[in-house]
């Protein structure tokens, strides 16, 4: 296969990814249950700040113009985020608009395990791109998310088999966020050039080992499947839920007050 | 199983109302008291070659998130390569009120110590 470069859209799609629940993972940060557990959300929100540096820098590079990591992650509003609309959901479930709650880690948890298990095959699909550099960094964000996924997978069996209380939250944020993972199959227009060049992986095949690998762990964790009814999340196409902004802007504002900063 | 009734949260294989999958996570460290969770000892090797050392402690439901969480507080700036949890409950410590006994007879007995040998450079960890 001839070597290319991924197309700038697909690059940014998995760094927003990988930066946005970075960043809301990161909320965790000494607010976790237990001491063990906020240092282990930590760092898995470490690994994917990581992965989302490697991918902005690339993302950079190919869009040139003098853009750098720091321009594509604190440089750009929320609409220009090409993430699933999934990762950028806070740690509880649905309210209205003005309401708050307390932060769920059901939710966290069942999220993490969703979307590990997605990236696993993703990164894994990836190492075969046809753009050298992204392969490199699928090869180093596979190990990472194999952890990631061995975490959320140990706590999601836990939490679903523990207690009635455990059980019920934790079916709650699945069904909750079950429906959001409708967006891993679609396929943009960014996706479809980096399938056609070999740069990018064609999220339609990973499907099928998908529902196998979710299944088993909800079979082992007594939880029910749901059933997604029709709504398709347009994340990745710019169309993000009202919780991505506040999200940005918090994780943006240090850079915008302070242009240039350098430590 | 050692644990008290109420000691700990359940975990999978034993959880709600027999309704659990049979998953093996290993041995289980008992509660000290209510529900907190039990305390593990780890130890750390920090390469081929050298011995495990105790590194620390921390709270985990059973010995394989035991072993999970050690590697992430305990390996996180590349510390390890293998990495072993102990149920803090199984060791027997010496008192410190035995201190004399114990350890000052062996005070006065430095023909114990190899110090009177010159090793080679070569031999490297003795």
């Amino acid at each position: 296969m001839a070597q290319t470069t991924a197309p700038l859209a697909y690059l940014l799609h998995l760094a927003d990814n990988a930066l946005v629940l970075g960043q809301r993972n990161a909320e965790w940060c000494a607010h976790g249950p237990v001491l063990e557990e906020d240092i282990a959300m930590a760092n898995i929100s470490l690994d994917l700040i990581g992965q989302a540096r490697m991918l902005y820098q690339h993302a950079a590079t190919v869009q040139g113009n003098g853009a750098t990591e720091d321009s594509l992650a604190y440089f750009r509003d929320a609409k220009d985020f090409r993430n699933f609309t999934l990762l950028e959901l806070p740690h509880h479930g649905p309210l209205a608009g003005t309401a708050n709650a307390d932060r769920d880690y059901a939710t966290t948890i069942a999220r993490n395990f969703l979307n590990s298990a997605f990236t696993l095959r993703l990164w894994h699909a990836l190492q075969a791109s046809s753009d050298a550099q992204l392969a490199a960094i699928a090869a180093k964000s596979l190990k990472e998310v194999r952890y990631h996924l061995r975490h959320s997978r140990d706590w999601l069996v836990r939490l679903g088999d523990g207690t009635d209380e455990s059980h019920k939250r934790t079916q709650a944020a699945l069904d909750h966020l079950w429906p959001y993972t409708e967006e891993f199959w679609t396929v943009t227009a960014g996706e479809a050039a980096a399938i056609t060049d070999g740069s990018g992986a064609d999220p339609r095949l990973l499907r099928e080992g998908w529902g196998e690998d979710v299944n088993q762990a909800l079979a082992e964790a007594t939880l029910r499947r749901p059933t997604a009814k029709g709504f398709l999340p347009r994340g990745k196409q710019g169309q993000h839920s009202e919780h991505l902004s506040d999200l940005v802007t918090e994780m943006q504002s240090l850079a915008r007050q302070h242009p240039e900063a350098v430590w | 199983m050692t644990e008290s009734s109420g000691a700990t949260l359940p975990s999978p294989g034993e959880g709600r109302d027999g309704v659990g999958s049979s998953v093996d996570t290993g041995p289980r460290a008992t509660a000290s008291t209510g529900r907190e969770w039990p305390l593990w000892e780890v130890f750390v090797r920090s390469k081929q070659g050298l011995e495990h050392k105790h590194c620390g402690s921390l709270h985990a439901v059973d010995a394989q998130q035991a072993l999970q969480m050690a590697r992430d507080v305990y390996t996180r700036r590349q510390e390890g390569v293998s990495i072993w949890v102990v149920p803090s409950s199984q060791i027997t410590a010496s008192l410190p009120d035995n201190k004399a006994e114990f350890f000052d007879p062996a005070g006065d007995k430095i023909f114990r110590h190899p110090t009177f040998y010159d090793i080679p450079d070569e031999v490297g960890h003795m």
